[in-house]
């Protein structure tokens, strides 16, 4: 149970500004995520969160009390590690008990929450053994078993599942899920460079870029209405195809002609003044239809990879831009056909100098 | 000849030796011995491989046997001989040892030496890696600390000598404890190598100073290896920086420590140019090193003279075991 505020937030290593004027308020019982390319600051903004880095700028509060200078182990956070940070000389018993025995705790008390800790996590067996002889997802629920058993206003996690292989990685995807599930009223931020981590298991999702924060918003919110380019790029697999093109018709639907020729209808509304605008016409790979009719991109297929449930489509590039289109089923027989593809008018968005004209 | 060319042609006849060695030892074995062409080519080339390991370990076995080996057993044939090391005495040799004053004395000592100068050493050189761990002059410190183990030990006791020297009372003195001593309030100044028990302390004083550079160079390595996400966690768990130390680094280095700490305790054991220069053995300050070299070549005496080094490599060898027991284990 606790709020998060963090209101002009940056970070500075002498003259250079990594992070600038972060602007976030986390409710009660979210389960934030940080998302972005390396090097965006996701894992710096949750490390000053931590405390584990200095707070060059603003202001960050937890339940309204402001936190910049309070140490690490007073913010009632916990943190699981990338690298899980198990103390390689202590049992699990004892990596889990450390935070409450520095604490003074009662030892009876210390037993309970190490033992219905282990317990959640089905550690029980494990208890006893040093970090070293367990496997890495076990290893993994040690080092959220320690942040449990301190019973934390605030969950950190800081690309937990980057160490797990693929296999483990979706198992332990879905423990955290249930695990969210079964503490609904903790708050949680995560850090990820996936976005399938983040679009499962996100309420809402933070994109970083650039060092500031390019977009806030639920998962469907980032996927169906992305506020810049970046965002839209970022979010979807494959990444959204971006075609030049400028405004031609304008009202309640607006008339696009592209620059390679195709053209296209889009659902958001335009004034007349917009005619003649120089816009992105953004549709994602999956929203690419086959058509007989007007085509939005006509390309011959160069590479596909057939997945099983969905076929891609690769066209030879022109430029620097590749159009990938995603259909369902099997299309083996399309490699080195032309193709003639459009996409229904919601489908489409549009950007003007990289904002979306959704949020003008 | 001069000095400079006998340099030169002793390089140019040693390494061209080994060179030779190798390449000459290996064209007979692959061109004579078992050659890799006729009917048996396969067979002789697995033949030659299975001795050329051999080839390459000769020079060093040789070596190590004529100047590790041979000396441990005639030593022990020594010490069971007389002083001519002519007539066979039996257990002599050591029985006289165990009557002789001079030989408790010098195992006590040696088991003080045992017991502080590892401990301080390993102390001081995990304090000194602490500290100068985060610190922009640190490696300075550090430099400054290592010098010593760059001192011969008879160098270091020199140095040494003048700290605890003594001048007449009334008269200016130039060794700085005294100085200190006066200035803090002592009377007199004191003869400190002379103080019975404790002058043992003032030479182990010299060793610690010496090991103490080589404990934190090897320490601070380890520390550096300690996982900074194992730390950042202890904050988390709320570790204030002493707890931190205690029972998330040190934990984490304790195999180095060992290593460090029985590496030293085998020099201890050894202890001998110390002792020869500060106080030859005098006022209860004698050890087994020393007591072995005034039997030796002192008094003349090969038999006792071997049996005390007997005993010291009697004392040495589990420790040095368990050493390297350890320090294997440190490399996995």
């Amino acid at each position: 149970m606790a709020k998060l505020n963090l209101s002009g937030v940056e970070k500075a290593y002498g003259e250079v500004k990594v992070l600038k004027d972060i602007n976030l308020d986390i409710k009660s019982g979210e389960l934030i995520v940080f998302v972005g390319p390396s090097g965006c600051g996701k894992s710096t903004l949750l490390r000053m969160i931590a405390g584990l880095e200095k707070i060059t700028g603003g202001d960050f509060t937890i339940d309204g009390v402001r936190m910049n200078e309070v140490p690490p182990s007073e913010r009632g956070i916990a943190m699981v590690f990338q690298s899980y940070a198990l103390y390689p000389h202590m049992t699990v018993r004892e990596n889990m008990s450390f935070a409450l025995k520095l604490a003074k705790k009662p030892q009876a008390e210390i037993n309970a929450a190490v033992e219905k800790a282990a317990r959640i996590l089905q550690l029980t067996p494990y208890l006893e053994r040093l970090p070293k002889a367990l496997s890495g997802g076990q290893r993994q629920r040690v080092a959220i078993g320690r942040a449990i058993v301190r019973d934390p206003k605030v969950y950190l996690f800081d690309e937990p599942l980057s160490n797990l292989d693929a296999a483990l990685r979706v198992a332990t995807r879905i423990e955290i899920a249930q695990l969210k599930e079964a503490m609904p009223d903790s708050t949680m931020i995560y850090v990820t460079h996936d976005q399938v981590e983040a679009m499962t298991l996100a309420s809402r999702i933070v994109v970083l870029a650039g060092g500031g924060i390019s977009q806030v918003g639920t998962p469907l919110e980032l996927y169906e209405r992305p506020e810049n380019e970046f965002v839209a790029q970022f979010i979807g697999s494959p990444s959204m195809n971006l075609m030049p093109g400028e405004i031609v018709e304008t009202g309640a639907q607006t008339r696009i002609r592209l620059e390679n020729g195709g053209e296209a209808v889009a659902a958001i509304p335009t004034q007349a003044s917009d005619k003649g605008l120089k816009v992105n016409l953004g549709v994602r790979p999956e929203d690419l239809v086959p058509t007989e009719g007007t085509a939005l991109y006509t390309g011959q297929v160069e590479i596909t990879e057939a997945l099983g449930e969905v076929t891609l489509l690769y066209f030879r590039k022109e430029g620097d831009r590749q159009v990938v289109a995603k259909l369902p089923g099997i299309h083996r027989d399309l490699r080195h056909g032309t193709v003639r593809l459009t996409a229904d008018p919601s489908k489409i968005h549009l950007f003007s100098n990289g904002r979306s004209l959704l949020y003008r | 000849m001069h000095p400079a060319f006998q340099a030169v042609l002793t390089i140019v006849v040693g390494v061209g030796g080994c060179i030779g060695y190798f390449y000459f030892a290996n064209l007979v074995l692959d061109k004579v011995l078992f050659p890799a062409r006729g009917p048996q080519a396969g067979r002789n080339i697995n033949r030659a491989n299975m001795i050329r390991p051999w080839l390459f370990l000769l020079p060093a076995l040789i070596a190590l046997g004529l100047y590790l080996a041979y000396p441990v057993f005639a030593t022990l044939w020594l010490s069971l001989h007389d002083k001519t090391g002519e007539t066979f005495v039996g257990g002599a040799n050591y029985a006289q040892m165990m009557t002789e004053a001079k030989f408790w004395e010098s195992m006590r000592s040696n088991a003080l030496w045992l017991v502080v100068v590892p401990a301080a050493s390993t102390a001081f050189g995990l304090l000194a890696a602490q500290l100068t761990d985060r610190i922009w002059w640190g490696s300075i410190a550090k430099s400054l600390i290592f010098m010593p183990m760059a001192i011969s030990f008879v160098g270091a006791s020199v140095i040494w000598k003048l700290i605890y020297d003594v001048r007449p009372a009334g008269t200016d003195q130039i060794g700085i404890l005294n100085a200190v001593y006066l200035a803090l309030g002592g009377d007199a100044p004191q003869q400190w190598l002379q103080i019975p028990f404790w002058n043992n302390f003032f030479l182990m004083a010299v060793l610690v100073w010496i090991q103490s550079g080589f404990a934190m160079v090897i320490l601070s390595a380890a520390l550096r290896g300690v996982p900074e996400d194992t730390i950042e966690a202890a904050i988390l768990d709320g570790a204030n920086p002493f707890q931190i130390f205690f029972k998330i680094k040190v934990p984490q280095i304790m195999g180095t420590i060992i290593v460090v700490w029985t590496t030293i305790t085998i020099v201890v054991l050894k202890v001998f140019d110390i002792v020869r220069a500060m106080t030859n053995g005098q006022w209860e300050s004698q050890v087994l090193a020393n007591y072995m070299y005034d039997k030796l070549f002192t008094a003349s005496d090969w038999g006792v003279g071997s049996a005390a080094a007997m005993v010291i490599m009697a004392l040495v060898t589990p420790i040095l075991v368990w050493n390297v027991y350890n320090a294997r284990k440190e490399m996995r």
